[in-house]
């Protein structure tokens, strides 16, 4: 019984060091959003003031394959993606659906006058309430919503075209199929 | 040619610790003394190749030698003489070769300084200690080679990463791996006592030098690294729970635990098993630091190598030397005999509440620092675990533990009085009452928790004293005989009233800097005046520098109180091209109380959120962050005395002469039969 205790050290490290093992496989760098493969949450948000396009609500997720994308004026990386998702609306005839985070609507607004706008409809998110359901914690991030209005894939930060070649487009690919 | 000579040295180095941890320990079984003789030749022909190895590679960084990989990525011709040097070890693989440096280095002190050890016993420590060289070294020199060569070799490097341009952090690594790898040696012995299967006081007091050594200056590193995050992140924090930062925090906590356990098992032949485990589980802490940090299973702000790879071979090196250690242990360890016994109300006592409470504030930090990596291997969910937890659990451990320690030195071996230590203690406690009241009549109810906070730190720096007091009999024999006792103290006594002294700072500091601290965020512009604690911040403006190797955007901030200056604080942004990287460089002015603390930001930073994103006007505002923070240097000025402390108990003279001291003898000259 005695001994016993005495092996107590060692089985709890064997058991520490299989945790590690199986840590190594993981990437910590890689953030799942709660909400993947969960339908996305109820919302309904004003349209943006000046951009001419409709206002978005869960309502309009729930037809077909789209893109979500939280943006926002002052966000740097932002003006950095949006030639992408330009060419993206442009020509893969994919809908994308805007939400303008924590931002005035006249310089979001601005902002799309400036550099084009991709959206088929915005949402303005002035208070970032919604931003919150969304499990949103940094701008840009880009949703992939399915045809049944269930959240697929989270982006975190900017979109690369490389991102845009090995993981969005395929699984938009797949999704619409 | 350089670099490919530092490159075989490593190898020599390799080949010679492997000779070093099997050779001797057949020496040891068949008592043949010319092979125990091979540990110690041994440990200093490894220590003397892996510093040839060391040598080769700053000369590499002095010189700019950008042909090799590791310069060409953390260097520049650009960059000051300082960060050349410490760019050595300012990257993974530099740093795994000063960590098998200060593994060698400890090993050929061991084969010095180790002149009073039975000849088996030192053959079977430095055995052990090549065990670990042969890992650490096998794992430079197949995964991380720091001599590899790039073909074309670029003009010009590629830069220190900005946020270690910083003297603070060129000496926080050599301190803290002297700190994490002195404990090698503790573990060492450990693992030597079990394969010899004896404990005793001998033994005990052979490995104390050791531990205090690689004590006080873990002590130190840890430290430096506070104080380098405290005034280069620019956060007005200095301690922020962050993987890293507990990574050397946990073996600092069994350390301590073992420093004290030790003294029991060398004054009282007690505790024995329990020593032998915390020797190894201190040096196992170092080594699961050393691989959440190089292996990149945890994401963190200061991890600098991401390599699985790496990571793989780090984990087969733990479960080798943990494993096999935990497991030589099962075997052996039930076979120590238990030495004296004790009643729970004793200097024993003291101590074993001590290691409890020590090991269990360890093993609370090791489940917060590593439940994100075990849920992650569990569920896939991915959760990060702050502050608030380790607040919550940490100081509730801490507590008692203070409070403890005040009465352990006054209570005697084997059955104590506490009675008589509290009647002793009556001055310490009157001071602590003193300091609740004073607290609450100066900053009102609301700070009543600061208030028991400053009370633990009159006590315990109070306690040491009247500690201190008691064994010279001031007051209570005529002055001189005081002074003479003074003089004849030993020096470990010494050590512990310093060290105990020490801790009372720096929990004054902790306590107050983070109940009184003032902050005030706001945008100024230049000639704006901001009020704090009684200082008036003038905003001076800001103005753009070149520095060697950045460019800065630096504000000046005259600070006044009732009128007069006070002092002239620099707060500056430095943009680092070749990283493409911003660091902050806080100005800091303090006045040995209290530290006045300026940080400067971007431009209209904080207007940013549904502001202009680009700043228009030259004399627009400046983001600026002002802190008073109240006694913040004492927690550094607290953990010098302490690691001081450990530095005078080493000093003591039973650590250089060979005959042990009887402990009734030693029990007989404390004041407390």
């Amino acid at each position: 019984m005695r001994r016993l205790l005495y092996l107590l050290p060692l089985a709890a490290f064997t058991a520490i060091a299989l945790w590690f093992a199986i840590g190594l496989t993981r990437d910590p760098s890689r953030v799942p959003s709660a909400l993947l493969d969960r339908p996305v949450p109820e919302f309904a948000l004003p349209a943006l003031a000046g951009a001419g396009v409709a206002a978005l609500s869960s309502g309009d997720l729930r037809s077909k394959v789209a893109l979500v994308n939280v943006f926002a004026s002052w966000c740097v990386p932002c003006r950095v993606e949006h030639p992408i998702l330009m060419r993206l609306a442009r020509e893969s005839g994919l809908t994308l659906y805007g939400i303008s985070y924590k931002d005035k609507a006249e310089d979001s607004a601005r902002f799309l006058r400036e550099l084009g706008n991709p959206y088929a409809a915005i949402g303005h998110d002035e208070s970032g309430r919604v931003g919150i359901e969304w499990g949103v914690y940094g701008v840009p991030e880009t949703f992939v919503i399915d045809r049944t209005g269930h959240i697929r894939h989270k982006h975190v930060g900017p979109i690369s075209p490389k991102d845009l070649q090995e993981t969005i487009l395929p699984l938009i690919a797949s999704l619409s199929r | 040619m350089i670099p490919e000579i530092g490159h075989y040295a490593l190898v020599l180095a390799l080949a010679v610790a492997l000779v070093q941890a099997s050779l001797p320990l057949i020496g040891a079984s068949r008592n043949d003394a010319s092979l125990m003789e091979v540990a110690r030749s041994g440990a200093l022909a490894q220590f003397g190749f892996v510093a040839l190895a060391f040598a080769c590679l700053t000369q590499a960084y002095i010189v700019g030698d950008f042909s090799v990989r590791n310069v060409a990525e953390n260097s520049n011709s650009a960059i000051p003489f300082l960060y050349k040097v410490s760019g050595v070890w300012g990257n993974h693989e530099g740093s795994m070769l000063l960590w098998v440096l200060i593994l060698a280095l400890f090993g050929a002190a061991v084969a010095a300084f180790g002149r009073n050890l039975p000849p088996p016993l030192r053959a079977r420590v430095l055995a052990v200690q090549a065990m670990t060289g042969v890992a650490f070294l096998a794992f430079i020199v197949f995964t991380s080679n720091p001599f590899e060569r790039l073909n074309p070799a670029p003009l010009d490097g590629r830069d220190l990463n900005p946020l270690l341009q910083d003297p603070g952090l060129a000496f926080h690594p050599p301190f803290l791996y002297l700190g994490y790898v002195g404990l090698s040696t503790t573990f060492s012995f450990a693992v030597a006592a079990l394969i010899e299967g004896r404990v005793d006081p001998a033994w005990a007091r052979w490995v104390r030098p050791w531990t205090l050594g690689a004590w006080a200056t873990l002590t130190l590193g840890i430290a430096l690294g506070s104080w380098w995050a405290y005034y280069e992140l620019g956060w007005g924090g200095w301690w922020f729970w962050d993987p890293v930062e507990n990574a050397s925090f946990m073996p600092w906590l069994v350390a301590t635990a073992l420093l004290h356990s030790a003294i029991v098992a060398e004054k009282r032949d007690a505790l024995k098993s329990w020593t032998i485990l915390l020797a190894i589980l201190a040096f196992a802490l170092s080594l699961i630091g050393t691989f959440l940090v190089r292996s990149g299973v945890l994401t963190s702000v200061h991890a600098f190598a991401v390599d699985p790879a790496r990571g793989s071979f780090i984990l087969v090196i733990l479960v080798l030397a943990i494993g096999g250690s935990l497991a030589l242990y099962a075997w052996r360890a039930p076979s120590l005999r238990p030495g004296g016994i004790f009643a729970p109300v004793s200097r024993e006592g003291a101590m074993v509440l001590n290691n409890l409470l020590l090991a269990t504030a360890a093993a609370t930090v090791f489940l917060g620092t590593l439940y994100p990596l075990f849920l992650d291997a569990v569920s896939g969910a991915k959760v990060s675990v702050g502050p608030p937890f380790f607040n919550a659990t940490f100081v509730p451990l801490m507590v008692p533990l203070v409070v403890a320690m005040v009465f352990g030195p006054l209570l005697a071996w084997k059955r104590g009085n506490l009675k008589a230590a509290t009647a002793r203690l009556w001055v310490a406690l009157a001071a602590s009452v003193i300091a609740i009241v004073g607290v609450l009549v100066v900053y009102g109810v609301s700070s009543v928790l600061a208030a028991f906070g400053m009370a633990l730190a009159v006590w315990c720096a109070g306690g040491s004293l009247v500690e201190l007091a008691e064994r010279i009999r001031l007051f209570r024999v005529p002055p001189a005989d005081s002074l003479q006792r003074l003089a004849g103290l030993p020096r470990s006594a010494w050590g512990m009233t310093i060290a105990h002294f020490g801790l009372g700072v720096f929990i004054a500091g902790a306590v107050a800097s983070s109940a009184w601290q003032v902050e005030k965020v706001q945008i100024v512009q230049p000639g704006d005046k901001v009020e704090l604690a009684g200082y008036t911040f003038l905003f001076k403006g800001a103005v753009e520098e070149r520095g060697p190797n950045y460019i800065a955007r630096r504000g000046t901030f005259e600070v006044t109180k009732d009128g007069k200056p006070v002092a002239t604080l620099h707060p500056a942004k430095r943009f680092f091209p070749v990283q493409r990287t911003t660091t902050t460089e806080a100005a800091i002015h303090t006045l040995w109380i209290a530290d006045l603390y300026a940080v400067i930001g971007d431009p209209q930073e904080s207007q940013q959120v549904g502001g202009p994103a680009l700043p228009t006007d030259p004399n627009a505002g400046w983001a600026a962050r002002l802190y008073y923070n109240p006694l913040i240097p004492w927690i550094w000025i607290g953990t010098i005395i302490m690691a001081l402390g450990g530095a005078v108990s080493l000093t003591d003279r039973r650590h250089r002469v060979g005959a042990p001291v009887p402990a009734q003898a030693r029990a007989a000259a404390s004041p407390a039969e």
